[in-house]
């Protein structure tokens, strides 16, 4: 073996440990997180704690049903504003590639998806909380929707981009119109990942606290009316957490773990229709 | 009827060119399609001159030549599929059954449903067969379930696909081989019935065996459709078609009955190319 080859192996085998090393690394934070909120959620995780309505100050136990159907209806509402509009605009933004209009929009989209979420707290805060005077459980659902909505443009508009030309001029040549062909075969064919970048979507709003705060704020019963303020699971593990007594600390500890297990259960969730969906469509299910 | 062609010579190539008789030789066949002067091109860039022909209804005829001559743009002419290219320009008229297929307010669905296409890579919609067949009816308005599945089960057996698929019409179509998705678009095409079908390079991306099933099915079409097919290769001309045109730069160089343009062809140009000196 020449010097040489014996550089190149020890070279390589230096890569390898590095981006071994840099995997391991980028994994600790994520670990620690499941590790910590896990082990203090679970010993305060009884199926009280799903059932039941939070208890005032040193009463033990109670829970957190308010706040998690609260967390659902807020995502629900979310979805229903953003994905109509979001897949509109992102068939938009594919159809009219080069398009001002089609740059604005696009430009706006990336520009929206990074601002701050309490920013957008305040802007939901100003058009749906100001002139009504109240916080709602609607407020929290428009700010959501906010949020979700460049997501889903962009995922939108980069799958449909992905489904061959051959499919739009097939259905043309039959004579089809061009909206026709969108709606009947493009936009099916992109589904399964349009669905996925909507569950994504949706996990990362779910978890968001600073759009809630002064939009469906929090209410300490139970509700289900959208004029009123709902609970969320996030803003309820804020206020848990920022409070002096312990009993509210163990509770704030559960309510992070049922977070993280439903972002997860989304997660697993978009994998699953996917799959589902694309093996639908190959046509081996 | 088959005969061999002879190569000139001093190529020392010879071609086994099957060459099959028009099916109507005697009666003169009437004229589906007309060009007149058809020049055509995208922006700056002219690839079509001058293209002036009479496409003979209920035949086949082929577009023959090297590649980026003109011959598929030009079959993408007679559907107005190239109405999607926006820098796209045309002069010259295209009659499809004496009307101006390019006269303003023409209705430019209505065309592409009187003239069918299939193209070069089969393109089924991730859909179930059923649905892929009955998609041309379906946007056209037909709800009845009698008659959706009557269209299925003539188009499939017209298409030569039916015993194959009839027991699965409910499976997506991807599921099929590449020669059936093929036959399955030439079905989907003719669902609608259509007057006239192009075919773009339909059988470039098959085996020979499918290539032979679609050949057989073109054939057996041309009692009921007229037929104009792009091709690369010139066998498949000669057995297919009743007509030849050969295209070189944008230009038609020579047509003909392809028993003519094979066998004896006028200009040194086609001479050169079905002999393969060159493209």
């Amino acid at each position: 073996m020449t010097a040489h080859d014996l550089r190149r192996r020890a070279m390589s085998r230096a890569v390898e440990v590095f981006c071994a090393a840099s995997v391991i690394l980028a994994l600790i934070p994520l670990g620690l997180v499941l590790f910590f909120v896990i082990s203090r959620g679970v010993t305060a995780l009884r199926p009280e704690f799903f059932t039941s309505m939070p208890k005032p100050v040193g009463e033990p136990g109670g829970g957190m049903a308010n706040a998690m159907v609260g967390t659902l209806i807020l995502i629900g509402i979310a979805t229903a504003i953003a994905v109509p509009v979001g897949v509109v605009s992102g068939v938009f933004l594919s159809e009219y590639k080069g398009s001002r209009l089609g740059s604005a929009v696009r430009f706006a989209a990336d520009v929206l998806n990074g601002v701050p979420s309490i920013v957008i707290g305040v802007f939901a805060y100003a058009v749906a909380v100001m002139p009504f005077r109240r916080f709602s459980a609607l407020a929290g659902g428009v700010a959501l929707g906010v949020m979700m909505l460049p997501l889903i443009v962009r995922t939108t508009e980069e799958l449909l981009r992905l489904v061959p030309e051959s499919f739009k001029e097939g259905a043309l040549a039959l004579g089809a119109t061009r909206s026709r062909a969108v709606w009947t075969v493009i936009l099916p064919a992109a589904l399964p990942g349009i669905v996925t970048g909507i569950l994504v979507a949706l996990a990362r709003v779910a978890g968001e606290t600073a759009p809630l705060l002064f939009t469906s704020f929090n209410n300490a019963f139970f509700s289900t009316r959208l004029d009123q303020p709902i609970s969320s699971l996030t803003v309820q593990v804020y206020t848990y957490a920022i409070s002096p007594y312990e009993d509210w600390h163990r509770q704030a500890w559960a309510g992070a773990t049922v977070l993280i297990a439903a972002i997860l259960f989304f997660s697993l969730l978009a994998r699953f229709v996917t799959r589902r969906l694309e093996r639908m469509h190959r046509g081996t299910a | 009827m088959s005969r061999e062609v002879e190569t000139p010579p001093e190529t020392g190539i010879r071609i086994r060119t099957e060459v099959r008789a028009p099916s109507a030789p005697a009666e003169a066949a009437t004229t589906a399609i007309k060009l007149e002067n058809i020049n055509f091109g995208y922006g700056q860039n002219q690839v079509l001159h001058d293209v002036s022909m009479d496409v003979d209804e209920k035949r086949v005829t082929a577009f023959i030549g090297p590649s980026g001559c003109g011959k598929s743009t030009l079959l993408r002419c007679l559907n107005r599929m190239n109405d999607l290219i926006e820098s796209a320009h045309l002069k010259g008229r295209v009659l499809v059954k004496g009307k101006d297929i390019y006269a303003p307010g023409t209705d430019v669905i209505g065309v592409r449903r009187r003239v069918g296409m299939v193209f070069q890579k089969s393109n089924p919609f991730p859909k179930s067969i059923f649905d892929n067949v009955v998609y041309g009816l379906r946007i056209s308005g037909v709800r009845d379930r009698t008659t959706l599945d009557a269209a299925v089960e003539k188009s499939l057996t017209l298409a030569a696909l039916w015993d194959e698929v009839k027991d699965r019409l409910n499976q997506s179509a991807l599921s099929l081989s590449g020669g059936q998705q093929q036959r399955l678009c030439i079905a989907r095409a003719i669902a609608v019935e259509p007057e006239i079908l192009l075919m773009d390079e339909p059988c470039s991306a098959l085996d020979p065996i499918a290539t032979l099933k679609i050949e057989e099915l073109i054939y057996s079409l041309k009692e009921r459709y007229t037929i104009v097919i792009v091709t690369h290769n010139l066998q498949q001309a000669a057995r297919v078609s009743d007509k030849t045109a050969f295209f070189w730069l944008g230009r038609l160089v020579e047509y003909g009955p392809t028993a003519d343009l094979f066998t004896n062809p006028r200009e040194k140009l086609t001479e050169d190319y079905i002999t393969g000196r060159f493209g």
